[in-house]
């Protein structure tokens, strides 16, 4: 048989794509919200959950997908809310993937859940490559890692709904410009919030739970 | 307080594996489909698109690709790299620019309201088979 040149011309993402399409499909069959959270390790991923539960708990039915590389240190910390959470383990990868996801939300019972959110892995490259299927899509900053992140990762950036910035507290002691950050954010991504917050004291967080309350109840009045 | 046996865990990969490794197997996987799609009996090449935000790292992808093309018709076929860059327009002169070190700003009008227009490819171009 004779060598010749095959055309493909397609993205290697493609597949995720599709199942993230039929997660999304899933999630509306059920009218629940699900909104994935990425940030890079220690960034206070976990703290914001917790303080999103407690403020939401009594309004929203909730469970949390946790992605991890390796423990459970997180999802015990979410279980311990009495709040459905689901362990993915990675044993390694630095992202989670729509399949993941998939198998995570078969595990919860969709029909009495609101609200669910995805605790991406650690990351800040890899996790923008993958489309979830999630609602709505946060990225988490805090003040130490430095306001020069935009440009070094926008891919992450440009995925962006809501772009929070934690640990405000610590602003007086690095040099983050918290004036120009949104900037920053808004020229490369128009329709991004920036929402400066502390998850450690609850400062800020009731924009952000403001933010999530309008995006279920616009989620209801499209379904 | 629920412990870590009380609520599931998935495990998601089945041996240690890093970006690389969902990455070639995507990759690995749509090689395939292609191939057998157009009858091929073997994949000699595969021209890839790599755009440079993608965090992709060549020798990572060889090394996985060796490793999980071992027993499929690709296995052997050289993987050739095209870079794409870091693109940038600007949304109000329309110009094309490279991603400064710490700045968007359009050369031309120094705005910053960009858009990314290239550096997220990740996409077979093209395969040699026979």
């Amino acid at each position: 048989m004779s060598a010749k040149t095959l055309t493909v011309k397609k993205s290697i993402l493609d597949a995720n794509a599709e199942r993230a399409a039929i997660n999304r499909e899933l999630l509306a069959a059920h009218g629940a919200v699900m909104i994935n959270i990425m940030s890079s390790p220690g960034s206070g991923k976990t703290t914001l959950l917790l303080q999103t539960i407690h403020r939401l708990r009594d309004r929203y039915s909730l469970a949390v997908i946790e992605g991890d590389v390796a423990s459970s240190i997180d999802a015990d910390r979410i279980a311990g809310q009495n709040i459905p959470a689901i362990q993915i383990n990675t044993s390694g990868g630095c992202h989670l993937d729509a399949q993941m996801v998939k198998n995570a939300l078969d595990a919860l019972d969709l029909d009495h859940l609101d609200l669910v959110f995805v605790e991406n892995i650690g990351n800040l490259i890899c996790t923008a490559n993958f489309d979830l299927g999630a609602d709505k899509t946060v990225v988490l900053l805090s003040v130490p890692e430095g306001d020069d992140k935009p440009y070094k990762y926008p891919l992450i950036f440009t995925e962006a709904d809501v772009v929070l910035v934690n640990k405000i507290d610590v602003l007086p002691y690095f040099d983050f410009d918290l004036d120009r950050f949104p900037e920053a954010i808004t020229g490369l991504n128009p329709s991004a919030k920036v929402l400066p917050v502390c998850a450690k004291t609850g400062g800020g967080l009731d924009r952000w739970c403001s933010w999530i309350e309008e995006t279920v109840a616009a989620a209801r009045v499209a379904t | 307080v629920l412990s870590s046996a009380e609520f599931p865990i998935l495990f998601a990969a089945r041996s240690s594996s890093m970006h690389e490794q969902s990455i070639v197997e995507a990759l690995l996987n749509l090689a395939l489909d292609s191939a057998q799609k157009a009858n091929a009996r073997k994949i000699a090449s595969i021209n890839l698109v790599v755009g440079d935000y993608t965090g992709v790292v060549e020798d990572a992808v060889n090394f996985y690709f060796a490793f999980l093309s071992k027993d499929t018709i690709a296995a052997g076929a050289r993987i050739n790299y095209t870079h794409v860059g870091g693109k940038l327009r600007c949304r109000a002169c329309d110009i094309l620019f490279p991603l400064q070190k710490r700045d968007y700003r359009c050369p031309q009008c120094e705005g910053n309201r960009v858009e990314i227009v290239g550096g997220r490819e990740l996409y077979i171009e093209n395969m040699e088979v026979e």
